[in-house]
């Protein structure tokens, strides 16, 4: 049970973070009263590749992270890390992480998550079918003295 | 040395002024946004990610755009600008094997699960000028992408191919481990350095200097007979443990390209003929930079494979590490025209008496 709330908030903070800042804007605009227990800052975070893809980790390099954390009237406290730079993206990610844990997470779930889901899924299937269309098969000629 | 100087703060006032009016260029031609560079000029986005070692498009392009479109300036602004940001943490390792793929090819395997993928490429274009551009028209139409197979739909299945190799005990494996790799944002750069350090200065190092190295390699300067066993280029997750819940969330995205090689290796001592491998790992679509990264990371690695070292620039450490870096070398190279007038002060009196006393020598000889 403790897994699956974990999974599932791990999924919507991922979400939440990979979702486009005026997007999520839009689909939520107005913020209900809540307290800063972090406010919003900006910083990096390295990233780690593997050597050759499967060995041990290297540092590649760092992206641009702003991290939240918020408590809401009834004390639930949410936190949020997504890349950018992006202040208010964060503050509205951490709001939604905490009210994912109350009452309003079905009504949350129907009017933003599921639609920035299925927008994510929408913009990775067209990249991907745009990539698949440039899917070819090399042939090996054989040569003329060969033949 | 360098001595400071004072004095010069109007005339100093006035150059930037100026700058700043040649950077707009002239005003009757609209302005370049910032939306603009990061869409539009997206590879030079993408190698000021990788040089300036910070992966934000946003402000590569405010980079390129404060640089006047001069690269290493812009590298350097967002070096110095990384330099402000508090580090939160270290991501995982980054899984290249769950890569959502824009391209992906093999030189070595003509058919491979998951298919050869070209995406967005130069490769067979005609390098000929396309006037068509100039002529300010509409987005190029293009016809829309062939239906697929549905099955395919989604980030298709994208196995490595040295995966392939692996299996059948070809080339030479690279276990896991969790160890902490040096960072060279942290400590300074020093020799020995391993492969994790080394692959780290080369991903930021300067791509014309990495490809001349990778050039000279397959030139013959410590050749290591490599294929391109696969190159892709498509977008992965960041996952970071976040210390406040415990657990580890999927923060964001970042595009990179990733090379590996597939070299000849006559096998030594302690190991069986077998095939090596080169890595390259770059922040965005930087294929050229990605490759050259693989062959000289290979070429690096001769002590611990056991093979000659013959004196070629791509098998020196020290040479490659200590000078792969353009900020540092820029830096160097550059102070060189600010003011050392008390250093050539000192030379000057030094000719002048050599001068003298040589001038002295012959009238007493005559």
């Amino acid at each position: 049970m403790i897994e699956d709330q974990t999974a599932a908030r791990k999924g919507w903070m991922s979400l939440l973070a990979k979702a486009p800042p005026d997007r999520l804007a839009a689909l939520l605009p107005d913020l209900p009263d809540h307290a800063l227990v972090r406010s919003p800052e900006s910083g990096s975070v390295m990233v780690r590749g593997r050597i050759g893809a499967s060995g041990g980790p290297f540092n590649l390099g760092e992206i641009t992270v702003t991290r939240c954390s918020v408590r809401m009237g009834c004390g639930t406290v949410g936190h949020a890390w997504v890349q950018g730079r992006d202040k208010a993206h964060a503050r509205r990610a951490a709001v939604v992480d905490a009210l994912m844990q109350t009452e309003a997470a079905a009504g949350l779930r129907a009017s933003v998550l599921h639609l920035l889901a299925a927008e994510a899924d929408q913009a990775r299937a067209t990249r991907a079918a745009k990539a698949a269309a440039t899917k070819v098969d090399f042939f090996t000629m054989v040569r003329g003295e060969d033949a | 040395m360098y001595v400071a100087v004072k004095g010069g703060e109007r005339a100093i006032d006035n150059a930037h002024q100026w700058l700043a009016e040649e950077r707009r260029g002239d005003l009757s031609i609209p302005e370049l946004t910032i939306p603009q560079i990061r869409e539009q000029m997206k590879l030079a986005v993408n190698r000021v990610m990788a040089e300036g070692s910070l992966y934000d498009p946003d402000l590569a392009a405010l980079a390129i755009k404060q640089a006047r479109g001069d690269l290493i300036e812009a590298v350097f602004l967002i070096r110095a600008y990384r330099t402000t940001l508090p580090r939160f943490a270290l991501s995982n390792p980054v899984d290249t094997g769950t890569m959502a793929v824009d391209r992906r090819i093999s030189a070595t395997f003509k058919d491979l699960p998951g298919g050869q993928v070209l995406g967005p490429t130069f490769d067979y274009t005609h390098r000929l000028l396309d006037f068509a551009l100039m002529a300010e028209g509409e987005a190029p139409s293009g016809t829309p992408p062939t239906p697929i197979n549905p099955l395919e739909r989604g980030a298709p299945l994208v196995p490595h191919v040295t995966g392939f190799l692996d299996r059948d005990g070809l080339i030479e494996t690279e276990p896991a481990t969790d160890t902490t790799p040096p960072d060279l944002t942290r400590e300074p750069l020093e020799l020995p350095a391993d492969r994790a350090l080394r692959l780290q200065a080369i991903t930021r190092g300067d791509e014309g200097f990495i490809l001349s190295l990778a050039y000279s390699t397959q030139r013959g300067y410590g050749r290591t007979h490599a294929f391109v066993g696969e190159l892709r280029i498509g977008r992965v997750a960041v996952e970071v443990d976040i210390p406040e819940l415990g657990f580890a969330v999927e923060i964001g995205e970042v595009e990179l390209t990733e090379c590996e090689t597939v070299n000849q290796f006559k096998g030594s001592r302690t190991e069986p003929p077998q095939f090596t491998r080169g890595y390259g790992l770059v922040f965005g679509q930087s294929e050229r930079k990605a490759i050259a990264m693989s062959l000289v990371d290979r070429s690096l690695r001769w002590n611990e494979l056991g093979e000659d070292f013959t004196g070629a620039p791509a098998q020196d450490a020290e040479f490659v590490l200590y000078h792969c870096d353009n900020i540092q070398a820029t830096g160097f190279l550059e102070h060189i025209k600010l003011p050392h007038y008390v250093d050539f002060q000192a030379e000057l009196e030094l000719v002048r008496g050599l001068r003298a006393e040589a001038q002295a020598q012959r009238e007493a000889a005559e």
